[in-house]
Order: C-alpha cells, then structure tokens, then sequence
C-alpha cells in the first residue's frame, strides 16, 4: 500500500519585502511603488510514492526544494497544483531544536512536543521515561530547558520523535546530533525503526548516510526532478560528481556517465594519494642523512607492511 | 460537520492542554505574586478613576464606583485579551511553521489565562457591590450572556489582530492608540444621559459599551435588557468570530510566508 504518494506536485513560493514589515513602511513603499514580491517555483512536476518500510533520501544543493517539499509531505504547506496522499500519523523534525520553550523543564517540553506530534497523554506517561532513558537527560528532568546544551536539546528532539513510533517519520539534517556515540545510537535506533515498517524520508548532506540508509532516492535540482529511482548506488555515485563538476543530468545516459565518471575519478584520486605518499617517502630518502632516512623508511614499513619487518 | 468538530477536539486536546499549561507559566514565571498582580492592576486603575472622576462625574450618578467598576471590568478583561492575544501567532511561528497543528489553539490557549483573570477580578467586582450595597437577585445569573458573548467577541477580535499582527508589525502601536481611543468612547467613568438621543444611539455602535451597558443594566438598575438588545450583544460576537474565522481560513498557509 502507499503510504506517501506525490503526485505531479508543484509549490509556488512568494518572498520579498512583506516580510517584517510594519504598515507605515508598506504604505510608503507602495507609494513609491517600491514594493516587491518575487514568486517562484521551489519545487516543479514532483512525483514519488513510498510504500510502507521505504526510506527515501532526498538529494540536492540548497536551494534545491527539499524542505519546502517536506513541508508540502508534513501538511505545513499545500501544493499549489498536483496532488499530495498521505496515509497515516506523521513526526517531522524539521530542524530539531526549535519549537522548544526555555523557560518550561525538560519534562514539560516532552509533553508539549509530544502533543504537538498528535499523541496522547497516557501515550505520553508511558513512554516518557524510555525517551528520557534514550536522551541521557535523566538528571535534568526538572531543569528549565534553556540550561541544556545545544547537543542535549536536539537528543532530545530525537528521542521523542524516534520513540513515539509515528507511521511516517521525516528527518531533515538530524542524524548528526549529539556526539560520537549519541549518533552511533542514534544510527542504530533508525535502522531498527526502519526495520519495524516505517516510512521513513532522509534530507541529508552527507550521501554517505543515504547510501546506508535509503532504498530509494529522489533528486532534486533547482526544484525539478533529476530522478526518482531505487537504484541508491548508482545515482550515489552520480550525484558525488555532479557535486564536483555541477553537469546537470538530463537523460538516463548522462547519470550512468556521471557515475561513471564518478568511479574513475575516485580511483583517479587513490592513485594520487599513493603517488603523494611515494614521493614523500622519496624525498625524505634523498634529502636527509643516511641514519634518519633509515628511520623514516622503516617507520613507512612499520605502517604499512609490519609483516616484512619480522 | 460537528462529528467532524468533536473529533478535532478530542484531537487536539492534549495540545490545548500542554498550551495552557505553556502560556500559564510563562505568564507567571511560577510566582504566585504575578496571579494577585493582574487581580490588583485593574483595581488600583478602579481607585484612581474614583478619586479623579467622583468630583465631575459622580455626584449625580448612583453607585458610582460600581459604575465605574463595570466599566472597567469588562473594558480591561476586553484590553488584557486582545492586547495578549496579537502576538500569540507570531510568538509561536517556531511552532507552526514546523508542525502542521491548527494556528487558532495559540490564541485560544492564550485567552483561557486571561479568562481565568477574569473570573477573579469578578469575585472582586461581587464583592465591591456588596460594599456598596447593591441587592443581589436572581437576575445576576443573566450576566453568564453578556460576559458568553464578551469571550467571543474577544476571540474574535484576537483573531484579527494575530493575524493582522502577522502581516503588520506595527499594529500593535496603532492598536494601543485605539484601546485609548475606545477607552474614552465606552463611557466608562461618565454617563451618556447628557449627550442628545442620537448621540446616545451611536454609542450603542462600540461592542465593549454595548457589554458594559448590560452588565449596569442588570448590577445597579437591576434590569434585563430588550431582546433586541440580547440579539444586538450576540451579534458583535458573531461578527468578529466569522471575520476573525475568515482571515484565519484564507491564510491557513500563508502565514508560513511572513515569519
């Protein structure tokens, strides 16, 4: 069944000089005709679907519509032509951190954030203590939230929305919190997430989390569709040396030789790392004394090849 | 359609809830002095009105300061309501623009502590008119309508000015010159008798005199109004909801765009 369906979806978004604007200076600025509003498409002709245990990645430089196409999956934003279908309860964390209140504690923060995703409060009182449990906060239930770290505050932001076990889960940029173990945790709960049938959409700059994570991809490029496929290795790579090279892919053809060109130049590069590392050891050779040359020639052995030494 | 209500309702519940909770303390900083604050600030604007105006406005008026009590009730809940509420969208953009949550809870929650501030400065109010030696009878419960129709006039504005507050961020400048205006305009502290009969009818245009005329009506003369009069109360609430309504219906994804 599909859980997420995007069907032809187009979002117009409006920017300018309404924004932070009083009624004095708009009156001005419309006498003056000063007044600007720009409008244009974030996101053009989307089109995806994602059953139930998908995880979709969704790829793109910024600018390229991601959030606003989140905002469209979340309900935040309507599309303003196409079609949008969501079956069942959705947890967005949109920038972790933010809707929190300073001034109210850890412990009321939860339920507020827990209320917001829709739940209940016997939903809440049950799973309050393995969220907390899962954050590291338990000794700092009762601090106003203000006092956390920024680390700590988007733990918690985490735990909330991994644990409530929501039907769709979105994640925008969140999977680098918190420190080395946090995000090795943090890691393992996704996957196990996942495991248990959720549907799931990854927004992140780091394509090697989407290569891991993701059986399906959606590119985005200046709000058009480069590509909507399962085929996470491939475009992968494609997508690495568009970065580099910023070719737009138009065809099919043209991803395959990106990736193509994506391989060869990654060995291209293995190829110079151990070229650099040669003449280093070259240099050394010719520029130093006998003794030290000795030194650094067997230390280079040492690391490389220990097995030579014995 | 009201299957539909009661079921967003039910929904929504636990958020309203964890808003009050939210816009309480806030509001308090968990002090308890703050709570007896708000009860006091109208009283000592009451004690002031009484020294200045008795001499001008008081001699030929009958329980002047529950006159003036009225009008200051009902004109300060009115203020503390709309005032407060303006900025509940925009101080909870952080919110909306994440989570797709229905944008009139902010408001709705907000008013719920001004409400209950309310409620207390009414205990106060009662217990003024027994000092005064107004008789009590059963024609008080009838004070339940206009204050009904106070709370949702006051929503109804404070979904205007939220919005409006969303679009122009100087509104509530603009705002706090026509609560002064509107303060003058509700015969709070003088009596409308001197003005000619039209004059007295156009007063009946401003809502807040409307609510305040019936609340005297009832506590001093110890009348219930016309039915007409019922009806012309109902309506102002009405009005403002349905406008207030609209804006909010129009904008529902908009707003996203000013914050």
């Amino acid at each position: 069944m599909e859980i997420i369906k995007a069907d032809d979806v187009s979002i117009r978004y409006i920017t300018g000089d309404f924004k932070d604007i009083g009624l004095k200076e708009y009156i001005m600025k419309r006498l003056k005709g000063d007044y600007h509003v720009t409008e244009f498409w974030a996101d053009k002709h989307i089109s995806f679907s994602l059953e139930k245990g998908d995880m979709l990645g969704i790829i793109g430089t910024n600018g390229a519509g991601k959030s606003t196409l989140l905002k469209a999956v979340s309900g935040i934003m309507v599309p303003t032509e196409g079609h949008m279908e969501i079956h069942g309860s959705i947890a967005a964390l949109l920038e972790l951190a933010s809707g929190f209140d300073g001034d109210l504690t850890v412990r009321e923060n939860t339920y507020l954030r827990g209320a917001m995703l829709g739940y209940t409060r016997a939903f809440m009182d049950e799973k309050y203590d393995e969220i907390i449990e899962f954050a590291e906060l338990k000794d700092f239930q009762d601090r106003p939230f203000k006092q956390l770290s920024s680390g700590m505050k988007s733990r918690l932001a985490f735990s909330i929305a991994c644990l409530v076990s929501p039907d769709i889960l979105i994640l925008d940029e969140v999977l680098s919190v918190g420190d080395g173990a946090f995000r090795k945790k943090s890691g393992d709960k996704m996957k196990e997430i996942l495991a248990s049938g959720v549907t799931g959409i990854l927004v992140s700059h780091s394509i090697e989390q989407v290569r891991d994570m993701c059986n399906k991809i959606l590119w985005l490029d200046h709000g058009n569709q480069i590509a909507f496929t399962d085929e996470v290795q491939l475009h992968c790579d494609a997508y690495e040396e568009f970065l580099i090279t910023r070719k737009v892919p138009k065809s099919r053809e043209d991803i395959e030789k990106l990736a193509y060109d994506n391989m060869l130049r990654k060995k291209e590069e293995k190829l110079k790392q151990t070229r650099k590392e040669e003449e280093k050891l070259q240099k050394v050779l010719e520029s130093n004394k006998e003794n030290e040359a000795v030194h650094a020639a067997v230390a280079i052995l040492k690391k490389n090849a220990p097995e030579l030494l014995k | 359609m009201l299957k539909s209500l009661l079921k967003k309702i039910k929904q929504y519940q636990f958020l309203f809830e964890e808003l009050v909770k939210r816009d309480f303390k806030q509001k308090y900083k968990r002090t308890i002095l703050g709570m007896a604050w708000s009860v006091f600030s109208p009283l000592f604007t009451l004690l002031v009105m009484r020294l200045v105006f008795t001499q001008f406005f008081g001699r030929d008026t009958p329980h002047y300061t529950t006159y003036l009590f009225c009008g200051t009730l009902v004109f300060s809940y009115f203020r503390e309501s709309t005032h407060g509420g303006m900025n509940s969208l925009m101080a909870n953009a952080s919110i909306f623009s994440k989570v797709n949550v229905p944008k009139y809870l902010f408001l709705l929650s907000k008013n719920i502590s001004t409400l209950i501030n309310f409620g207390l400065t009414l205990l106060v109010f009662f217990l003024f008119c027994v000092l005064d030696k107004i008789t009590f009878t059963w024609k008080f419960i009838m004070l339940l309508y206009p204050i009904a129709c106070l709370i949702g006039f006051n929503i109804g504005i404070g979904l205007i000015l939220s919005a409006l507050f969303v679009f122009f961020r100087d509104i509530t400048y603009l705002y706090d010159i026509f609560l002064t205006l509107l303060n003058y305009m509700s015969a709070i502290f003088y009596q409308v008798d001197r003005y000619s009969p039209v004059v007295q009818k156009l007063f009946l245009l401003n809502p807040i005199y409307c609510y305040i005329k019936y609340f005297r009506s009832i506590v001093i003369d110890g009348v219930i109004p016309s039915f007409n009069y019922h009806l012309l109360c109902f309506e102002y609430a009405l009005i403002a909801i349905f406008i207030g309504g609209l804006i909010y219906k129009r904008n529902n994804t908009k707003f996203l765009y000013y914050v």
